[in-house]
């Protein structure tokens, strides 16, 4: 396939940005967008320019480091797929293909299609456990049954790779899918239920200090999400936060 | 050559920990939070060790190279964490898991640290339960488990195909915990460059901010090792792109022995490569193997016609069929254990057998399965005379819910939907069992700088049993290191805090700095890729699943002149002071063509084969295992600890002895 590239290119977070077009030759559709990325920092490497910062790690669609905004669609026009899992099969010979990083307030650029993503490592820290120390002797872990169908909801809720997708899917750049997934992975769980009102609060709390915006129901952030976390999280995570209220309130 | 002292405790084998444990010496909890700890890894040994460092009040650094620690590699691991629960009652015990990996391991490993594994295994499953870790449950609420290559019990416990990512998100938040308590400072997209030993004794680190480009340097009263396995010297391993020796590599050149760094699981059932712009390989995990049968066609004929597209491999008749595995191992069959797996698909391909336009690749297929399944689920939900078509659509739904994110991962990479048509894989590198040298304390050659996780050597020989990486992982970090780390900061305890503005820090950062600005002003014309890639391909042809002294030979010699070659013509572009990928990659490739060349050396002076080594020259040649790998018990029954003396291939060799006092050492048989 022969492709024409419209990238991202910013040096630094200071530096405005701009798009710089690459075409680019002889792509087979059975490498995945990231071996295509390759090519073309390789291509770049040899013209002696600057080859474009992107962030990838395990290739899988499991670390949810890789963060490409494709076509207008974080992680590209695939579903339930991160950028890695993108195949170029996707793709059409003379194709033009913007990739841009994900935009958000909460996200600074770093570089290139590098972003900061580290304000939802900050919501983690307000309360993204459960507080139990390690020792030899917690209790046997048969000791309290879980009904599977709980522990199979709380395991789909865990299953979000934190990649941010969610939020640069979002018209309001909103955080609420990969808040709540975290907040309804420990509420399904009897190990999660003493904690569940602060944890809600101050997750939720830390949420806004990060810049991140409103929910207002639009289903972009489920709709790309690559592992599936479904609105219901967030309508969970509602409920959690008014029982926590309203309760911390009296 | 010198002896090691591996410092293992006296007693009877299932005291020794419980008795260690009594006798070191412990860091009141006032003076710990006086003691800085680096943690470098926030993986599973890393990031559980760091977590309950913290909880115990020691001051930790936490680093990685990834922009959060929730990435660390270990997020991807598949199938399972073993554990000797005995949960299902089929006999298994502590004894039991201690005996399946020493001698899955070939008998390659140090029985103390087994045994200690398998006595702390148990603990990691209620520690992590107790954490919120969503394992898979069966319908009255309790752990389900299933089994994996190599063994007669079902121990492995799991969640889905995402077990890594569970367990990891649990030691995550256990960290998260500490860091908003302000207990583990973490420093993200970090890496560390150097180890600072000042009198002798691991003091800290040098460490380069990847956004900024900044070198700085970070001290300690101790650091952990725990940055993972070194697969990707083959270029193309299952590893994630980042993984990488340098950490453990720059300990090595400070004075931690590396110990058979030969030992490579090459995992079986990865998918083919497609092409030569291939960057990674993707694992299908070994718990498909608990369902899927293994084979290729009989008739070379029906080869011919697979390749061309004539026909499909379902088109082909049972009886056309060569299952190898259940031919050749009856009594394990499709799950003999990797190393076994990977050379009997080898041992196909080289014959002609392949089934793919390449002729590395065979068929994983779940059809029978998938009937199974559904006659099974139809009787459970008590439907009555299914059609055929209906049974299929069950045993999918079945196959679905144990299997369903790799079956989709595997559509998405091939294109090829595997409910209807067979699997195609093929063996790759995926983990590394050599690592830097531990004794029973985890502690290196270096005083004061300890190894945890896949970044060690320490206990699964020359071959890891599936499920093993993970369940060693947290007890190393969980359950090993913050005990026996006390017994040497107790000594520490009125050092105070360990200034950086030192001569030995002094020097260690001009000599980080030299190193890049070597990079930086280079007049190369080619890629660190271009070179990885010509490092990894001699590892891979020379180096790989069988070895022998020729090509170990030629191995070696080319890797040195792929190292020259590199120096004189890399090219990085950008700058040092930024966020550069392409120079983070040279300063990994650098390491990864030293490491390469002790690799093959280790694999030359080690004539015998044992688990993943495979020495073609050293093979049964009658009885009923002919053809099968022949270890060499009298000759090389010890641990290859390698010294770095200035080049990789004149390190020094010290042995250390490995003795068997509760396992009897016998020929490994799975037939
Ligand atoms: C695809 C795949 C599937 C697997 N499935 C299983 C399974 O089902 N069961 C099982 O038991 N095992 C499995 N394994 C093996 C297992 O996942 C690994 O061996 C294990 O997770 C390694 O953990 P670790 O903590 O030692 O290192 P890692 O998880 O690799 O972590 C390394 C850490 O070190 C950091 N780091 C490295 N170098 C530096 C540096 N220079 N400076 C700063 N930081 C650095 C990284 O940022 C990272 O945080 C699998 C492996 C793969 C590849
Ligand atoms: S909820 Fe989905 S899109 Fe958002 S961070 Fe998690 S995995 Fe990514
Ligand atoms: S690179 Fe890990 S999810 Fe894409």
């Amino acid at each position: 396939m022969k492709l024409t590239l419209k990238v991202w290119r910013q040096k630094s977070a200071n530096d405005k940005g701009k798009i710089e077009t690459y075409p680019i030759d002889n792509i087979s559709e059975h490498m995945s967008f990231l071996e295509m990325m390759d090519v073309l920092n390789e291509q770049l490497i040899t013209e002696g320019k600057i080859p474009v910062s992107f962030d990838h790690d395990c290739r899988e669609g499991i670390c949810g480091m890789c963060s490409m905004h494709i076509n207008g669609e974080p992680h590209g026009p695939d579903r339930g797929v991160a950028t890695c899992q993108l195949h170029m099969r996707k793709f059409k010979d003379g194709d033009t293909i913007y990739i841009e990083p994900f935009r958000a307030k909460g996200f600074p650029i770093i570089k290139d299609l590098v972003v900061d993503r580290s304000a939802f490592d900050r919501i983690q820290h307000a309360g993204g456990f459960v507080s139990v120390n390690t020792s030899g002797n917690t209790q046997d872990a048969n000791a309290l049954p879980i009904p599977k169908a709980d522990a199979d909801t709380a395991f789909d809720s865990a299953t979000c790779i934190g990649c941010g997708a969610c939020v640069a899917a979002c018209k309001n750049a909103s955080a609420m899918l990969f808040v709540s997934a975290k907040v309804s992975q420990f509420s399904l769980l009897p190990q999660g239920k003493v904690e569940a009102k602060r944890r809600v609060l101050h997750m939720v709390e830390q949420m806004d200090k990060e810049g991140f915006g409103n929910c207002t129901n639009t289903g972009a952030c489920e709709v790309e999400c690559p592992k599936g976390i479904s609105l219901e999280n967030i309508a969970r995570m509602n409920r959690e936060y008014l029982k926590a209220s309203v309760s911390s309130s009296k | 050559m010198a002896t090691l002292d591996a410092k293992i405790p006296a007693g009877p084998i299932k005291d020794k920990w419980t008795k260690h444990k009594n006798d070191i010496n412990l860091v009141n909890p006032a003076n710990k939070r006086l003691i800085d700890i680096i943690v470098v890894g926030t993986g599973l040994a890393g990031g559980a060790a760091a977590a309950s460092l913290a909880e115990m009040g020691y001051s930790v650094k936490a680093f990685c190279f990834q922009d959060s620690p929730r990435r660390a590699h270990s997020i991807a691991a598949q199938g399972g964490i073993n554990a000797a629960k005995n949960y299902q009652n089929d006999g298994d015990s502590i004894y039991r898991l201690f005996y399946d990996t020493v001698k899955g391991g070939d008998y390659r490993s140090r029985e103390a640290n087994v045994y200690r594994l398998a006595e702390v295994s148990g603990n990691i499953i209620d520690q992590c339960v107790a954490q919120g870790v969503p394992f898979a449950r069966e319908y009255g609420g309790l752990l389900d488990n299933r089994s994996f290559g190599g063994v007669l019990v079902s121990r492995t416990f799991y969640a889905k195909g995402q077990t890594g990512q569970q367990l990891l998100l649990g030691a995550y938040s256990a960290m998260n915990r500490q860091i908003g308590k302000g207990k583990i400072k973490m420093y993200n997209r970090h890496e560390m460059l150097e180890l600072v030993k000042v009198d002798g004794k691991a003091r800290g680190i040098i460490a380069r901010n990847l956004v900024t480009g900044a070198v700085e340097s970070h001290s300690a009263h101790a650091v952990v090792i725990a940055s993972g396995g070194y697969g990707n010297v083959f270029f193309l391993s299952t590893n994630a792109m980042g993984s990488n020796t340098t950490a453990a590599w720059r300990v090595h050149k400070k004075g931690a022995y590396f110990a058979n760094p030969c030992y490579t699981q090459i995992h079986p059932t990865c998918i083919p490569r497609s092409g030569d712009y291939q960057s990674k390989l993707t694992l299908m995990s070994e718990s498909l193997r608990n369902d899927g049968r293994i084979w290729v066609p009989k008739n070379i004929d029906d080869i011919e016609a697979i390749r061309s597209g004539k026909i499909k491999p379902v088109q082909i008749a049972e009886e056309n069929r060569d299952y190898y595995l259940e031919r050749r191992y009856p009594a394990f069959g499709n799950l003999v254990p990797r190393d076994v797996a990977s050379r009997a698909a080898k041992e196909r391909c080289d014959a002609g057998y392949g089934v793919n336009a390449t002729g590395e690749a065979v068929y994983l297929d779940f059809a029978s399965a998938i009937k199974r399944y559904g006659k099974e689920k139809a009787i459970v939900t008590g439907e009555e005379n299914p059609s055929d078509s209906r049974i299929i659509e069950l045993g999918e739904g079945v196959i679905e819910d144990k299997y369903g994110n790799l079956f989709q991962m595997y559509e998405k990479i091939t294109d090829d939907n595997p409910y209807k048509t067979p699997m195609q894989i093929y063996p790759a590198v995926h983990y590394t069992m050599g690592g830097i040298w531990v004794d029973y304390n985890l502690m290196t050659s270096v005083p004061g700088c300890y190894a945890a996780g896949e970044a060690n050597f320490s206990d699964h020989g020359a071959n890891r049993l599936g499920a093993s990486a993970l369940m060693q992982g947290l007890a190393d970090g969980y359950f090993v290191l913050p005990y026996t780390i006390g017994d040497y900061l107790a000594d520490d305890i009125r050092t105070g805090e360990i200034p950086t503005d030192s001569t030995e820090f002094k020097e260690a950062e001009e000599a980080v700095k030299a190193r890049i600005t070597k990079f930086m002003d280079n007049k190369g014309t080619k890629s660190v890729d271009h070179f990885h890639k010509l490092l990894g391909k001699i590892m891979w042809d020379k180096v790989g699943m069988a070895r022998n002294e020729k090509h170990l030979k030629e191995a070696i010699a080319e890797i040195r002149v792929v190292r020259e070659e590199f120096y004189k013509n890399v090219l990085i572009p950008g700058g040092a002071m930024e966020l550069n990928p392409e120079l983070e990659k040279a300063l990994r490739v650098e390491d990864f063509l030293e490491l390469g060349e002790l690799f093959a050396c280790d694999a030359l002076a080690r004539t015998e084969s044992c688990g993943g080594h495979f020495r073609e020259e050293s093979v049964e040649l009658d009885g009923p295992q002919k053809g099968e790998a022949k270890r060499d018990d009298t000759n090389f029954a010890y641990v290859s600890a390698w010294e770095w003396t200035g080049d990789p291939g004149q390190a020094k060799l010290h042995k250390e002895e490995l003795e068997f006092n509760d396992i009897e050492l016998k020929q490994r048989s799975y037939k």
